[in-house]
């Protein structure tokens, strides 16, 4: 039987070996909906980051309660929990930002990350493993909303952050920040991160001859 | 003639122009995993357009009478404890995420039982994907749009009736059923191309998403063309009131 995974291994796992949407293809729709710009999706990052720790903490503390075949309602509860004061901070100290994300903040209830780490982790792990495990998944999906987001945004409005990064004669490739463009980069990124893994291995494998 | 023409934009807009998967990215995940084949594909579009209706219903009903603001249940409810003008500002829309993904998850059980009991055909076709269906965030979107619709109005006047929200969420579901379809079709054809070896899988049914959602942006503006042939008095009446 594998050692089970200690705190601090699960948090590096997260962030890039099992990186939540590169490697495991998980939680896609917010990841291609708010993605046209950097700020936006940091906002969500963090939110994804709030909700996801807080529900791992709180399904840790009740791991010995749960039912089995009740175990997923009660997941949900806990998260719509979590999304709902999410969703009311947002709404009352940055206006603007929650009208911009608009219906995708309470999508996060139906993050398959959320609900995967809960199910896979928290449910059999103690608080500090779960804590740790929430927060290496939720930096995973940061940088990843990070990398996509800057591609489009640079691409599309020449700006990150709202400062201008390419000159300004850069004809704004406005299909990058609209649906397509979305589809595209995490496509192409996808590839990329799968052709640097293939790399990797061919040579790990040609050093052990 | 209004209320059809309303009907009419409602349909073609979740339908065609803002596709729900390719243009708002909800449902990305069965997109991307079921659809391999045309069969399957199938199955999962017609077992989401299912329950997003069935989702629709329950969530218009829920809203308008008990979550929003001065709704007749709660409002009849409050009146035991508190004085009728207290009553009428009970406001329950804070529990909206609770309840809707709770009838949602009750709902997709309720089905598949009744669906496994009475038509065995049926549930041999599409059964097996009812359970995924409670994280497919389709649903829970048109759920949050009928939301908005209802409490987000100005307006009381403008709340969608049942019919609204029907359409929406029954031509959301075609929607779905279009973009996962056709994305079979076209997956079935890769089967056979010699594509490179990162790519393989997720990243180029990405791409190929990507070309159809370009395809699909040749919608827009349709609607706003077809609201001036069907009913070319509001457009006026309404292009005069901004003037």
């Amino acid at each position: 039987m594998p050692v089970a995974p200690t705190a601090a291994e699960r948090f590096i796992q997260g962030i890039l070996p099992e990186n939540p949407v590169y490697r495991q293809l998980l939680g896609l729709c917010p990841t291609l909906a708010v993605t046209n710009g950097l700020k936006a999706a940091m906002t969500m990052a963090g939110a994804v980051a709030f909700v996801l720790f807080c529900a791992n903490i709180v399904t840790s503390v009740i791991r010995h309660l749960l039912k089995p075949h009740l175990r997923i309602v009660i997941f949900t509860l806990i998260i719509a929990t979590f999304v709902t004061i999410t969703d009311r901070f947002l709404a009352a100290y940055m206006y603007d930002m929650s009208k911009t994300l608009g219906p995708y903040i309470p999508l996060i209830i139906v993050n398959c990350i959320i609900i995967c780490r809960c199910e896979v982790c928290a449910s059999r792990q103690s608080i500090v493993t779960a804590g740790a495990d929430a927060l290496g998944q939720a930096g995973g999906f940061g940088l990843a909303l990070a990398s996509i987001a800057a591609v489009r945004e640079i691409l599309g409005t020449g700006l990150l952050f709202g400062v201008q990064i390419l000159p300004a004669t850069w004809p704004n490739w406005v299909v990058m920040i609209l649906p397509p463009g979305a589809f595209m980069t995490l496509g192409l990124l996808l590839g990329a991160v799968n052709w640097i893994e293939l790399r990797r291995s061919e040579r790990a494998d040609k050093k052990r001859g | 003639m209004h209320y059809l023409t309303d009907i009419i934009l409602i349909a073609l807009g979740a339908a065609l122009i803002n596709n729900f998967v390719l243009y708002y990215f909800v449902g990305i995940c069965p997109f991307i995993g079921v659809s391999r084949r045309i069969d399957m594909a199938l199955g999962m579009g017609f077992a989401v357009t299912f329950v997003i209706s069935i989702a629709a219903l329950l969530s218009w009903t829920i809203t308008t009478f008990i979550l929003a603001p001065g709704a007749p249940v709660s409002k009849w409810v409050a009146g035991f404890f508190v004085s009728p003008e207290a009553a009428a500002q009970v406001d329950l829309t804070i529990l909206s995420y609770v309840v809707y993904i709770f009838a949602i998850a009750s709902s997709v059980q309720f089905v598949e039982m009744y669906v496994r009991k009475f038509y065995p055909s049926l549930y041999r076709s599409f059964g097996v994907f009812l359970p995924l269906i409670t994280t497919n965030c389709a649903i829970l979107f048109a759920c949050l749009i009928i939301f908005s619709r209802i409490v987000g109005v100005d307006n009381p006047a403008d709340a969608w009736d049942i019919g609204r929200a029907l359409t929406l969420a029954a031509f959301g579901g075609v929607g779905f059923t279009i973009a996962i379809t056709i994305m079979a079709g076209i997956r079935e054809e890769l089967e056979l191309c010699d594509i490179p070896k990162p790519l393989r899988g997720a990243g180029i049914t990405l791409i190929v998403a990507s070309v159809l959602a370009m395809a699909f942006m040749g919608f827009t503006g349709v609607d706003s063309g077809l609201r001036k042939v069907l009913a070319p008095a509001a457009v006026e009446s309404a292009q005069s009131a901004e003037k």
